[in-house]
Protein backbone atom coordinates (compact mmCIF):
# COMPACT_ATOMS: atom_id res chain seq x y z
CA UNK A 1 0.00 0.00 0.00
CA UNK A 2 1.71 3.37 -0.66
CA UNK A 3 0.64 6.49 0.37
CA UNK A 4 -1.65 7.96 -2.13
CA UNK A 5 -4.05 4.84 -2.11
CA UNK A 6 -3.61 5.26 1.44
CA UNK A 7 -5.23 8.60 1.40
CA UNK A 8 -7.96 7.97 -1.19
CA UNK A 9 -8.92 5.17 1.13
CA UNK A 10 -9.27 7.28 4.03
CA UNK A 11 -11.53 9.61 1.99
CA UNK A 12 -13.73 7.34 0.75
CA UNK A 13 -14.22 5.72 4.27
CA UNK A 14 -14.77 9.15 5.59
CA UNK A 15 -17.95 9.77 3.59
CA UNK A 16 -18.98 6.15 4.03
CA UNK A 17 -19.03 6.81 7.77
CA UNK A 18 -21.22 9.89 7.36
CA UNK A 19 -23.31 8.42 4.88
CA UNK A 20 -23.90 5.12 7.14
CA UNK A 21 -24.35 7.76 10.49
CA UNK A 22 -27.24 9.75 8.78
CA UNK A 23 -29.09 6.76 7.78
CA UNK A 24 -28.44 5.27 10.87
CA UNK A 25 -29.56 8.25 13.10
CA UNK A 26 -33.00 8.67 10.74
CA UNK A 27 -33.75 4.86 11.03
CA UNK A 28 -33.62 5.52 14.74
CA UNK A 29 -36.20 8.47 14.53
CA UNK A 30 -37.71 6.70 12.08
CA UNK A 31 -38.20 4.24 14.44
CA UNK A 32 -39.15 6.28 17.11
CA UNK A 33 -41.22 8.10 15.43
CA UNK A 34 -43.47 5.09 13.83
CA UNK A 35 -44.06 4.00 17.48
CA UNK A 36 -45.64 7.21 18.01
CA UNK A 37 -47.22 7.69 15.55
CA UNK A 38 -45.80 10.16 13.40
CA UNK A 39 -43.53 7.81 11.23
CA UNK A 40 -42.51 10.09 8.06
CA UNK A 41 -42.18 13.19 9.44
CA UNK A 42 -39.98 11.91 12.12
CA UNK A 43 -38.10 10.29 9.79
CA UNK A 44 -37.19 13.99 7.59
CA UNK A 45 -36.86 15.83 10.83
CA UNK A 46 -33.97 12.88 11.78
CA UNK A 47 -32.41 13.24 8.05
CA UNK A 48 -31.63 16.91 8.60
CA UNK A 49 -30.52 16.77 12.73
CA UNK A 50 -28.21 13.90 11.68
CA UNK A 51 -26.89 15.83 8.15
CA UNK A 52 -26.18 18.90 9.89
CA UNK A 53 -24.26 17.05 13.00
CA UNK A 54 -22.45 15.22 9.94
CA UNK A 55 -21.41 18.29 7.99
CA UNK A 56 -20.60 19.68 11.53
CA UNK A 57 -18.15 17.14 12.81
CA UNK A 58 -16.58 17.49 9.15
CA UNK A 59 -15.75 20.87 9.99
CA UNK A 60 -15.71 20.90 13.33
CA UNK A 61 -14.12 17.84 15.01
CA UNK A 62 -10.73 19.08 15.48
CA UNK A 63 -12.19 22.07 17.57
CA UNK A 64 -14.33 19.55 19.40
CA UNK A 65 -11.72 16.71 20.34
CA UNK A 66 -9.19 19.60 21.30
CA UNK A 67 -11.63 21.41 23.93
CA UNK A 68 -12.34 17.86 25.23
CA UNK A 69 -8.82 17.52 25.74
CA UNK A 70 -8.22 20.54 27.26
CA UNK A 71 -5.30 21.71 24.91
CA UNK A 72 -4.36 25.19 24.21
CA UNK A 73 -2.68 26.76 21.18
CA UNK A 74 0.84 27.75 21.62
CA UNK A 75 3.18 30.32 19.74
CA UNK A 76 6.47 30.22 18.55
CA UNK A 77 7.65 32.09 21.11
CA UNK A 78 7.03 30.14 23.96
CA UNK A 79 8.78 27.00 22.46
CA UNK A 80 10.66 27.18 19.61
CA UNK A 81 12.32 23.91 20.04
CA UNK A 82 9.23 22.24 19.22
CA UNK A 83 8.27 24.93 16.58
CA UNK A 84 11.68 24.35 14.94
CA UNK A 85 11.31 20.70 15.14
CA UNK A 86 7.89 20.51 13.59
CA UNK A 87 8.69 23.33 10.64
CA UNK A 88 11.78 20.84 9.34
CA UNK A 89 9.88 17.83 9.50
CA UNK A 90 6.91 19.82 7.80
CA UNK A 91 9.40 20.75 5.10
CA UNK A 92 10.46 17.46 4.40
CA UNK A 93 6.87 16.12 4.11
CA UNK A 94 5.95 19.15 2.11
CA UNK A 95 3.40 19.38 4.09
CA UNK A 96 1.88 23.53 5.21
CA UNK A 97 2.77 23.73 9.08
CA UNK A 98 0.16 22.72 10.81
CA UNK A 99 -0.78 24.74 14.35
CA UNK A 100 0.89 23.23 17.23
CA UNK A 101 -1.21 22.33 20.92
CA UNK A 102 -0.25 21.54 24.60
CA UNK A 103 -2.35 19.42 26.71
CA UNK A 104 -1.25 20.17 30.43
CA UNK A 105 -0.40 16.98 31.84
CA UNK A 106 2.31 14.84 33.23
CA UNK A 107 1.81 11.81 31.10
CA UNK A 108 3.70 11.75 27.97
CA UNK A 109 1.06 11.09 24.83
CA UNK A 110 0.40 13.07 21.71
CA UNK A 111 -2.30 13.32 18.64
CA UNK A 112 -3.23 14.65 15.33
CA UNK A 113 -6.48 15.94 14.22
CA UNK A 114 -7.90 18.31 11.74
CA UNK A 115 -9.66 17.76 8.51
CA UNK A 116 -7.22 17.73 5.96
CA UNK A 117 -3.09 19.09 5.96
CA UNK A 118 -4.03 22.85 5.75
CA UNK A 119 -6.64 22.27 8.48
CA UNK A 120 -4.24 20.22 10.82
CA UNK A 121 -3.17 20.21 14.46
CA UNK A 122 -0.57 18.40 16.07
CA UNK A 123 -1.02 18.40 20.09
CA UNK A 124 1.42 17.42 22.89
CA UNK A 125 1.29 16.86 26.10
CA UNK A 126 3.98 18.49 28.77
CA UNK A 127 4.81 15.57 30.05
CA UNK A 128 6.11 14.59 26.51
CA UNK A 129 8.23 17.83 26.26
CA UNK A 130 9.80 16.56 29.60
CA UNK A 131 10.33 13.42 28.77
CA UNK A 132 11.67 12.86 25.62
CA UNK A 133 14.70 14.19 24.27
CA UNK A 134 15.14 16.02 20.38
CA UNK A 135 15.43 13.00 18.46
CA UNK A 136 13.08 10.91 20.17
CA UNK A 137 10.56 13.66 20.07
CA UNK A 138 11.05 14.55 16.26
CA UNK A 139 9.80 11.00 15.97
CA UNK A 140 7.07 11.43 17.48
CA UNK A 141 6.45 14.38 15.41
CA UNK A 142 7.40 12.69 12.49
CA UNK A 143 4.43 9.79 13.44
CA UNK A 144 1.99 12.34 13.96
CA UNK A 145 2.58 14.35 10.43
CA UNK A 146 2.38 10.93 8.36
CA UNK A 147 -1.21 10.82 9.95
CA UNK A 148 -1.85 14.20 8.57
CA UNK A 149 -0.50 13.70 5.50
CA UNK A 150 -2.17 10.38 5.28
CA UNK A 151 -5.51 12.09 5.90
CA UNK A 152 -5.82 9.51 8.84
CA UNK A 153 -6.78 12.95 10.73
CA UNK A 154 -9.58 13.13 8.97
CA UNK A 155 -11.35 9.93 9.01
CA UNK A 156 -9.99 9.61 12.96
CA UNK A 157 -11.63 12.92 14.11
CA UNK A 158 -15.12 12.08 12.22
CA UNK A 159 -14.91 9.08 13.84
CA UNK A 160 -14.70 10.33 17.35
CA UNK A 161 -17.50 12.70 17.06
CA UNK A 162 -19.91 10.23 14.96
CA UNK A 163 -19.40 6.70 16.36
CA UNK A 164 -18.71 8.22 19.64
CA UNK A 165 -22.01 9.46 19.66
CA UNK A 166 -23.82 6.65 18.12
CA UNK A 167 -21.84 5.10 20.70
CA UNK A 168 -23.45 6.79 23.42
CA UNK A 169 -26.57 6.47 22.60
CA UNK A 170 -26.37 2.82 22.13
CA UNK A 171 -25.15 3.08 25.95
CA UNK A 172 -27.67 5.09 26.97
CA UNK A 173 -30.82 2.73 25.40
CA UNK A 174 -28.56 -0.60 26.16
CA UNK A 175 -28.39 0.77 30.21
CA UNK A 176 -32.34 1.97 30.22
CA UNK A 177 -33.11 -1.44 29.08
CA UNK A 178 -31.18 -3.24 31.28
CA UNK A 179 -32.37 -1.14 34.50
CA UNK A 180 -35.65 -1.43 32.82
CA UNK A 181 -35.88 -5.06 32.87
CA UNK A 182 -35.87 -4.97 37.02
CA UNK A 183 -38.56 -2.37 37.56
CA UNK A 184 -42.09 -2.87 37.76
CA UNK A 185 -43.53 -2.25 34.41
CA UNK A 186 -46.66 -0.72 35.44
CA UNK A 187 -44.62 2.26 36.81
CA UNK A 188 -44.20 4.02 33.42
CA UNK A 189 -46.46 3.69 30.19
CA UNK A 190 -46.29 0.59 28.38
CA UNK A 191 -45.82 2.19 25.10
CA UNK A 192 -42.27 4.13 26.24
CA UNK A 193 -41.55 1.21 27.59
CA UNK A 194 -41.97 -1.07 24.12
CA UNK A 195 -40.41 1.45 21.90
CA UNK A 196 -37.02 1.74 24.41
CA UNK A 197 -37.18 -2.17 24.38
CA UNK A 198 -37.66 -1.91 20.56
CA UNK A 199 -34.64 0.45 20.17
CA UNK A 200 -32.61 -1.07 23.09
CA UNK A 201 -32.63 -4.57 21.20
CA UNK A 202 -32.15 -2.46 17.60
CA UNK A 203 -28.90 -1.14 18.69
CA UNK A 204 -28.04 -4.30 20.34
CA UNK A 205 -27.88 -6.05 16.89
CA UNK A 206 -26.23 -3.26 15.61
CA UNK A 207 -23.41 -3.18 17.92
CA UNK A 208 -21.06 -5.44 16.16
CA UNK A 209 -21.79 -4.17 13.30
CA UNK A 210 -20.63 -0.64 14.92
CA UNK A 211 -17.54 -2.25 16.36
CA UNK A 212 -16.31 -3.69 12.54
CA UNK A 213 -16.63 -0.02 11.29
CA UNK A 214 -14.64 1.36 14.46
CA UNK A 215 -12.17 -1.85 13.30
CA UNK A 216 -12.65 -0.64 9.76
CA UNK A 217 -11.90 3.06 10.73
CA UNK A 218 -9.05 2.31 12.99
CA UNK A 219 -7.24 -0.26 12.14
CA UNK A 220 -3.96 -1.21 13.60
CA UNK A 221 -2.39 -0.97 10.09
CA UNK A 222 -2.65 2.79 10.40
CA UNK A 223 -0.24 3.20 13.01
CA UNK A 224 2.25 0.73 12.12
CA UNK A 225 2.19 2.79 8.24
CA UNK A 226 2.49 6.13 10.62
CA UNK A 227 5.54 4.57 11.87
CA UNK A 228 7.43 3.64 8.82
CA UNK A 229 6.15 7.09 7.06
CA UNK A 230 7.61 8.44 10.19
CA UNK A 231 10.90 7.22 10.21
CA UNK A 232 11.20 7.67 6.50
CA UNK A 233 10.87 11.48 7.38
CA UNK A 234 13.08 11.53 10.10
CA UNK A 235 15.52 8.65 8.84
CA UNK A 236 16.10 7.70 12.03
CA UNK A 237 13.66 4.73 13.52
CA UNK A 238 15.78 4.52 16.86
CA UNK A 239 14.02 7.99 17.94
CA UNK A 240 10.50 6.81 17.93
CA UNK A 241 11.24 3.13 19.04
CA UNK A 242 13.19 4.55 22.03
CA UNK A 243 10.55 7.29 22.44
CA UNK A 244 7.53 4.42 22.38
CA UNK A 245 9.34 2.38 24.76
CA UNK A 246 9.36 5.82 27.31
CA UNK A 247 6.11 6.12 26.82
CA UNK A 248 5.39 2.49 27.33
CA UNK A 249 7.19 2.76 30.59
CA UNK A 250 5.26 5.34 31.91
CA UNK A 251 2.36 4.21 34.13
CA UNK A 252 0.41 7.52 34.48
CA UNK A 253 -2.93 7.35 32.75
CA UNK A 254 -3.92 10.79 30.79
CA UNK A 255 -6.81 12.00 32.22
CA UNK A 256 -8.61 14.40 29.45
CA UNK A 257 -8.46 10.89 27.46
CA UNK A 258 -11.73 9.17 26.83
CA UNK A 259 -13.34 6.30 25.65
CA UNK A 260 -13.88 8.28 22.53
CA UNK A 261 -10.82 10.01 21.44
CA UNK A 262 -8.49 6.94 23.20
CA UNK A 263 -7.54 6.10 19.49
CA UNK A 264 -6.19 9.00 18.68
CA UNK A 265 -3.49 9.44 20.50
CA UNK A 266 0.34 7.73 19.73
CA UNK A 267 -0.62 5.39 22.08
CA UNK A 268 -3.16 3.87 24.91
CA UNK A 269 -4.00 6.81 27.07
CA UNK A 270 -5.59 4.82 29.94
CA UNK A 271 -2.20 2.67 29.86
CA UNK A 272 -3.30 -0.19 32.31
CA UNK A 273 -6.39 1.35 33.66
CA UNK A 274 -9.51 -0.62 32.14
CA UNK A 275 -13.20 1.33 32.42
CA UNK A 276 -15.83 -0.70 32.65
CA UNK A 277 -17.84 0.63 29.79
CA UNK A 278 -18.53 -2.18 27.25
CA UNK A 279 -17.42 -0.30 24.48
CA UNK A 280 -14.54 1.05 25.98
CA UNK A 281 -12.53 -2.13 24.33
CA UNK A 282 -14.09 -1.60 21.14
CA UNK A 283 -12.17 1.32 20.57
CA UNK A 284 -8.83 0.04 22.31
CA UNK A 285 -7.46 -0.64 18.93
CA UNK A 286 -3.81 0.02 19.79
CA UNK A 287 -1.45 -2.14 18.33
CA UNK A 288 1.19 -3.71 21.21
CA UNK A 289 3.98 -1.22 21.97
CA UNK A 290 6.40 -4.05 22.19
CA UNK A 291 5.47 -4.90 18.19
CA UNK A 292 5.79 -1.83 16.59
CA UNK A 293 9.35 -1.20 18.78
CA UNK A 294 10.33 -4.43 17.11
CA UNK A 295 9.40 -3.66 13.72
CA UNK A 296 11.47 -0.08 13.97
CA UNK A 297 14.15 -1.82 15.59
CA UNK A 298 14.46 -4.03 12.51
CA UNK A 299 14.36 -0.80 9.58
CA UNK B 1 -21.08 -6.03 -30.81
CA UNK B 2 -20.10 -4.45 -33.91
CA UNK B 3 -16.15 -4.06 -34.47
CA UNK B 4 -16.33 -0.28 -34.57
CA UNK B 5 -18.11 -0.28 -31.15
CA UNK B 6 -15.12 -2.65 -29.62
CA UNK B 7 -12.68 -0.11 -31.86
CA UNK B 8 -14.20 3.12 -30.57
CA UNK B 9 -13.76 1.44 -26.56
CA UNK B 10 -10.07 0.26 -27.41
CA UNK B 11 -9.55 4.14 -28.86
CA UNK B 12 -11.26 5.67 -25.77
CA UNK B 13 -9.08 3.19 -23.31
CA UNK B 14 -6.07 4.03 -25.27
CA UNK B 15 -6.69 8.19 -24.45
CA UNK B 16 -7.22 7.55 -20.95
CA UNK B 17 -4.03 5.71 -20.54
CA UNK B 18 -2.27 7.97 -22.01
CA UNK B 19 -3.76 11.36 -20.58
CA UNK B 20 -3.85 9.36 -17.26
CA UNK B 21 0.12 9.03 -17.49
CA UNK B 22 0.92 12.42 -19.35
CA UNK B 23 -0.97 14.05 -16.17
CA UNK B 24 1.24 12.18 -13.53
CA UNK B 25 4.38 13.10 -15.14
CA UNK B 26 3.42 16.63 -15.65
CA UNK B 27 2.29 16.95 -11.71
CA UNK B 28 5.29 15.02 -10.77
CA UNK B 29 7.08 17.86 -12.93
CA UNK B 30 5.51 20.45 -10.94
CA UNK B 31 5.90 18.67 -7.23
CA UNK B 32 9.70 18.85 -8.02
CA UNK B 33 9.50 22.96 -9.10
CA UNK B 34 7.63 23.51 -6.03
CA UNK B 35 10.28 21.41 -4.07
CA UNK B 36 13.09 23.29 -5.65
CA UNK B 37 11.65 26.52 -4.48
CA UNK B 38 11.64 25.42 -1.35
CA UNK B 39 15.15 24.56 -1.13
CA UNK B 40 15.64 27.59 -2.69
CA UNK B 41 14.04 29.46 -0.07
CA UNK B 42 16.39 28.09 2.76
CA UNK B 43 19.40 28.66 0.19
CA UNK B 44 18.93 32.35 0.56
CA UNK B 45 18.01 32.48 3.80
CA UNK B 46 21.73 31.51 4.77
CA UNK B 47 22.88 33.56 1.78
CA UNK B 48 21.07 36.59 3.72
CA UNK B 49 22.81 35.39 7.42
CA UNK B 50 26.35 35.25 5.68
CA UNK B 51 27.51 39.05 5.73
CA UNK B 52 26.12 39.07 9.76
CA UNK B 53 28.07 36.74 10.17
CA UNK B 54 31.28 37.72 8.21
CA UNK B 55 31.21 41.00 10.47
CA UNK B 56 30.59 39.44 13.72
CA UNK B 57 33.43 37.57 12.89
CA UNK B 58 35.77 40.38 11.66
CA UNK B 59 35.26 42.16 14.95
CA UNK B 60 36.86 39.40 17.28
CA UNK B 61 39.85 38.10 15.58
CA UNK B 62 42.02 39.91 12.95
CA UNK B 63 44.23 37.05 11.46
CA UNK B 64 41.60 35.25 9.54
CA UNK B 65 41.67 36.75 5.93
CA UNK B 66 41.64 33.82 3.80
CA UNK B 67 38.76 31.98 5.49
CA UNK B 68 36.86 34.79 5.47
CA UNK B 69 37.20 35.06 1.91
CA UNK B 70 36.59 31.62 1.24
CA UNK B 71 33.20 32.39 2.74
CA UNK B 72 32.58 35.08 0.64
CA UNK B 73 33.60 33.42 -2.55
CA UNK B 74 31.48 30.15 -2.04
CA UNK B 75 28.75 32.87 -0.98
CA UNK B 76 28.77 34.89 -4.42
CA UNK B 77 29.37 31.12 -6.22
CA UNK B 78 25.75 30.33 -4.47
CA UNK B 79 24.18 33.50 -5.30
CA UNK B 80 24.78 33.11 -9.15
CA UNK B 81 24.37 29.49 -9.43
CA UNK B 82 22.00 28.21 -11.96
CA UNK B 83 20.60 24.76 -12.17
CA UNK B 84 20.15 21.96 -9.61
CA UNK B 85 23.91 20.19 -9.77
CA UNK B 86 25.37 23.92 -9.56
CA UNK B 87 23.45 24.89 -6.85
CA UNK B 88 24.26 21.34 -5.14
CA UNK B 89 27.91 21.89 -5.48
CA UNK B 90 28.28 25.44 -4.49
CA UNK B 91 25.90 25.20 -1.50
CA UNK B 92 28.54 22.66 -0.66
CA UNK B 93 31.19 24.63 -0.79
CA UNK B 94 29.59 27.62 1.17
CA UNK B 95 28.18 24.39 3.93
CA UNK B 96 32.75 23.54 4.37
CA UNK B 97 33.65 26.92 4.36
CA UNK B 98 31.09 27.86 7.21
CA UNK B 99 32.24 24.95 9.25
CA UNK B 100 35.72 26.10 9.35
CA UNK B 101 34.75 29.42 10.42
CA UNK B 102 32.94 28.30 13.01
CA UNK B 103 35.51 26.16 13.93
CA UNK B 104 37.82 29.08 14.29
CA UNK B 105 35.75 30.80 17.54
CA UNK B 106 37.52 27.93 19.12
CA UNK B 107 40.29 29.91 19.55
CA UNK B 108 38.82 33.35 19.96
CA UNK B 109 36.97 32.95 23.54
CA UNK B 110 35.62 36.37 23.46
CA UNK B 111 34.07 35.51 20.13
CA UNK B 112 32.68 32.41 21.28
CA UNK B 113 30.94 33.88 24.42
CA UNK B 114 29.38 36.99 22.23
CA UNK B 115 25.97 36.53 22.20
CA UNK B 116 25.29 37.73 18.69
CA UNK B 117 27.75 34.80 17.24
CA UNK B 118 26.21 32.12 19.63
CA UNK B 119 22.39 33.54 18.30
CA UNK B 120 23.45 33.07 14.61
CA UNK B 121 25.64 29.88 14.53
CA UNK B 122 22.03 28.91 16.11
CA UNK B 123 20.41 30.24 13.33
CA UNK B 124 23.04 28.73 10.58
CA UNK B 125 21.92 25.41 12.09
CA UNK B 126 18.67 25.81 12.30
CA UNK B 127 19.03 26.37 8.43
CA UNK B 128 21.12 23.70 8.00
CA UNK B 129 18.65 21.08 9.08
CA UNK B 130 15.73 23.15 6.93
CA UNK B 131 18.15 22.56 3.67
CA UNK B 132 18.51 19.20 4.86
CA UNK B 133 15.17 18.03 4.77
CA UNK B 134 14.22 21.10 2.15
CA UNK B 135 16.37 18.38 -0.25
CA UNK B 136 15.16 15.30 0.72
CA UNK B 137 11.75 16.12 -0.15
CA UNK B 138 12.80 17.11 -3.42
CA UNK B 139 15.01 14.34 -3.99
CA UNK B 140 12.28 11.77 -2.89
CA UNK B 141 9.81 13.89 -5.85
CA UNK B 142 12.55 13.21 -8.13
CA UNK B 143 13.14 9.65 -7.45
CA UNK B 144 8.87 8.87 -7.55
CA UNK B 145 9.20 11.03 -11.18
CA UNK B 146 12.14 9.33 -12.22
CA UNK B 147 10.81 6.13 -11.64
CA UNK B 148 7.43 6.83 -13.68
CA UNK B 149 9.35 8.04 -16.34
CA UNK B 150 11.73 4.83 -16.99
CA UNK B 151 8.81 1.96 -16.78
CA UNK B 152 6.10 1.62 -19.33
CA UNK B 153 4.09 3.24 -20.07
CA UNK B 154 5.66 6.45 -18.42
CA UNK B 155 8.61 6.23 -21.13
CA UNK B 156 6.50 5.84 -24.25
CA UNK B 157 4.51 8.71 -22.97
CA UNK B 158 7.14 10.77 -21.78
CA UNK B 159 9.34 10.13 -24.91
CA UNK B 160 6.68 11.55 -26.74
CA UNK B 161 6.28 14.54 -25.37
CA UNK B 162 9.66 15.09 -24.30
CA UNK B 163 9.68 14.81 -20.49
CA UNK B 164 13.47 13.82 -19.07
CA UNK B 165 14.52 12.69 -16.07
CA UNK B 166 15.20 15.41 -13.28
CA UNK B 167 18.44 15.26 -11.11
CA UNK B 168 19.03 14.81 -7.81
CA UNK B 169 20.14 17.64 -5.19
CA UNK B 170 23.18 15.65 -4.29
CA UNK B 171 25.55 17.37 -1.49
CA UNK B 172 28.40 15.50 -0.14
CA UNK B 173 28.47 17.26 3.08
CA UNK B 174 25.45 16.86 5.06
CA UNK B 175 23.66 13.62 3.62
CA UNK B 176 21.99 11.43 5.86
CA UNK B 177 21.42 7.96 5.37
CA UNK B 178 18.29 6.73 3.75
CA UNK B 179 16.78 4.33 6.11
CA UNK B 180 14.67 1.14 4.23
CA UNK B 181 11.48 1.12 5.08
CA UNK B 182 8.81 -1.87 4.47
CA UNK B 183 5.29 -1.47 4.18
Amino acid sequence: MNIYSQISANKTKTWLIVILFVLFITTIIFVYGKASGYGLSYAGFGLIISGIIGFASYYYSDKMILGMSKAKQIAKKDNPTLFRIVENLCIGAGIPMPKIYIIDDSAPNAFATGRDPKHSVVCVTTGILEKLDKAELEGVIAHELSHVQNYDIRLMSIVVILVGLVALLADFFMRSLWYGGHRDRNDRGGNAQGIFLLIGIALAILSPIIATLIQLAVSRKREFLADASGALLTRYPEGLASALEKISKDKEPLEVANNATAHLYIANPFKDKISGNWFANLFNTHPPIAERIRILRSM
Amino acid sequence: MSPTFILIIAVVVIVLFVWTTYNSLATGKVRIKEALSGIDVQLKRRVDLVPNLIETVKGYSKHEKELLENVTKARASLMHATGTSEKAKSDDMLSNALKSLIAISESYPDLKASKNFLGLQEELSDIEAKIAYARQFYNSNVSNYNETLANFPGSAIGNMFGYRSEEFFEAKSSEREPVKVKF
